[in-house]
């Protein structure tokens, strides 16, 4: 059984062109340019139930797009996806009762009323049994301890706070699939990890499935074994997290720590770092086992460790070799075309 | 699937459709009373401004009728008086989601959070603002009382009539409600809309009875407007508590209600399945 099933999705916006000036303007009047914006290009993925899958990708990739496809705001221009049996853009009761779609510095909660009217808004709205809905507004609230909020009106709460209640509405209907578009977006680390830590829970609790797009790389960390990373809207990798270092990286790092921090290590690698005894060195990939056997036998190492790059380093290498592959691609000779 | 959902088991059936959907009204239409009598001092200078257009038609029309020896094709003073005060309170029935807010509603984001619920955002519309009314009439009431000491209107309605307007002012509700999410569902096709809004605007001024009442309209004008929507909206609705209809008027006026309220329904589904596919979402 597959919670997500995406098929060569795609999705086309035609936007209107017009260049500077009072000329361009006036042309524009009987002459109306437009060109397209493949902002999605042949997309093809599922997901598992209870899967965690970070999707990755630079401003513009086609992230939020695809995730509103599969919210059902948006309808494809071609390709097919299924989310939990059902095609998201006929928006049928059974499939928005099943899902929720979190948008950071996005509101959906009553502005003027306390969180907890919205929250009654809410049951009503999804027609959760008031039992049900009382349990699940009870231990949300407890787990993201927002019980002195709830009270307040949703325009007093800071937008951490206001972010917690959002999250607790978007899940008070128990969704079974999760889109979280940018969920931690513009709140302080503390609230970053606050957040993570509890829809990790929700996720370990609940068995749903989420689909989370994210700019900082600790959300990922925290809640992804795998991503999928895309660019200009194409899949670049799709696997596990840890596999996405061995693919892409072409180095790996060694930290050691010496007694004496006089030691000379640039015979071994590059040293990127130094710190008293402690010692960081970059080093092609396929050598790291090696050197690091080399500097445990040479040296008297009281700790090793050996790392894959930040995986903000791993994700920037990612996209750049999509920008390349994609120049490649422009640049490549075109093939004759027919005559006659 | 049968994944489990949560530390916490379903406890409870869903409702049923019909008792989902009234909980569903009644909830959001509190809701508007809540965010509206939080607002009342707002809504109140909304309202006393709102009195100042009527009042100034009551002023020109019954000095036209003083002029012209009294009456004017039938209308008095104290009928032009009755006409208007209880125009104030259909003016407030007639207020529904504007137009105008579309645009608002889809750079915001707002629509695309309707988007996600199980339930049609006309009956959001429907269920808020039918909540703002309740606290529209209780502001209102002082207001009545006080033009009605200073204008003296001739009134006195028969049960019927009664009946006849408390139906009719919700059906006007109702109509409009669904021509105006018609009218601004065109944002999804086009941004600037706001000439379209104005004439729209224009024409309801001039043929639903709220610049002048129907009856003192050139024979081919009130012809024109029986057969558009913004009678039923404005001028039946007062028409049922002020003039003199037999019931068979009042009913078949309740009845030309119900008829544009199903044809704006019709509309308003026919037109959201073609727009919200245009639809574009984009950065919201």
């Amino acid at each position: 059984m597959t919670d997500v099933v995406v098929e060569d999705l795609r999705r086309v916006f035609r936007v209107p062109v017009r260049e500077a000036g009072l000329g361009a303007a006036v042309r524009s009047l009987y002459r109306r340019e437009h060109r397209e914006v493949r902002a999605v290009e042949g997309l093809s993925f599922r997901i598992a139930p209870g899967e965690v899958v970070g999707f990755l990708g630079p401003n513009g990739a086609g992230k939020t797009t695809t995730l509103k496809m599969l919210a059902g705001l948006l309808h494809p221009s071609d390709g097919s996806a299924r989310v939990l049996g059902h095609e998201p853009w006929r928006r049928e009761r059974d499939f928005l009762s099943r899902i929720t779609l979190v948008m950071g510095n996005r509101n959906q909660l009553q502005w003027d009323l306390p969180v907890v009217d919205s929250f009654e808004m809410n049951r009503a709205i999804f027609r959760i049994p008031r039992p049900e809905f009382e349990a699940a507004r009870d231990e949300l609230v407890d787990l993201l301890e927002i019980g002195d909020l709830v009270t307040k009106p949703v325009r007093n709460l800071s937008l951490g706070e206001r972010m917690k209640a959002e999250i607790v509405g978007a899940l008070l209907h128990r969704p079974q699939v999760m889109f979280l578009d940018e969920p931690t977006i513009g709140l302080d680390v503390t609230m970053q990890k606050r957040i993570r830590t509890f829809l990790g829970e929700y996720n370990r609790r609940s068995g749903a499935s989420v689909m989370l797009t994210s700019h900082y790389m600790a959300d990922v960390l925290a809640l992804c074994e795998r991503v999928i990373v895309i660019h200009h809207g194409r899949i670049l990798y799709d696997g596990a997290l840890s596999g996405l270092a061995d693919r892409v990286a072409a180095s790996k790092t060694i930290t050691v720590r010496l007694p004496d921090g006089r030691v000379e290590l640039s015979g071994y690698g590059h040293v990127l770092a130094r710190d008293g005894g402690r010692v960081t060195i970059e080093v092609p990939r396929t050598d790291a086992s090696r050197v690091a056997a080399r500097l445990l036998n040479e040296h008297e190492v009281s700790d090793l460790t050996i790392e894959d790059p930040p995986l903000e380093d791993v994700i920037e290498r990612v996209f750049s070799d999509g920008d390349a592959a994609a120049a490649e691609a422009a640049t490549a000779p075109v093939p004759p075309g027919p005559t006659g | 699937m049968s994944a489990t959902t949560s530390a916490v088991g379903p406890s409870g059936s869903a409702p049923s459709a019909i008792r989902g959907m009234l909980d569903f009204y009644a909830t959001v239409a509190r809701a508007g009373v809540q965010e509206q009598f939080q607002y009342r001092a707002a809504n109140y200078l909304y309202m006393v401004g709102m009195v100042v257009e009527p009042v100034i038609y009551l002023v020109v029309w019954s000095t036209v009728a003083a002029a012209n020896g009294g009456e004017l094709r039938g209308f008095t003073a104290g009928d032009f008086a009755a006409y208007y005060i209880v125009w104030t309170l259909v003016r407030n029935m007639n207020i529904v989601f504007t137009p105008f807010g579309w645009e608002h509603r889809i750079r915001e984001g707002q629509l695309s959070g309707m988007l996600l619920r199980p339930v049609h955002p006309i009956h959001y519309d429907l269920a808020y603002f039918a909540g703002w009314k309740v606290v529209a009439i209780t502001l209102w009431i002082p207001i009545a009382v006080v033009l009605s000491l200073v204008f003296r209107p001739t009134l006195s309605p028969t049960l019927p009539q009664v009946l006849a307007f408390l139906l009719a002012i919700w059906g006007a509700y109702v109509i409009r409600t669904m021509l105006l999410f018609v009218l601004g569902m065109v944002t999804l096709w086009t941004t600037r809309v706001t000439a379209l809004f104005e004439l729209y605007f224009t024409a309801e001024l001039l043929l639903s009875g709220r610049l002048v009442p129907l009856d003192l309209l050139p024979t081919w004008a009130q012809r024109v407007a029986d057969v558009l929507p913004f009678r039923w909206t404005f001028g039946f609705p007062i028409e049922t508590l002020v003039a003199d209809l037999s019931s068979a008027e009042l009913v078949a006026g309740l009845g030309m209600q119900v008829l544009w309220s199903a044809i704006g329904w019709g509309l308003a589904m026919w037109i959201w399945r073609r727009g919200i596919r245009r639809y574009a979402a984009v950065g919201n």
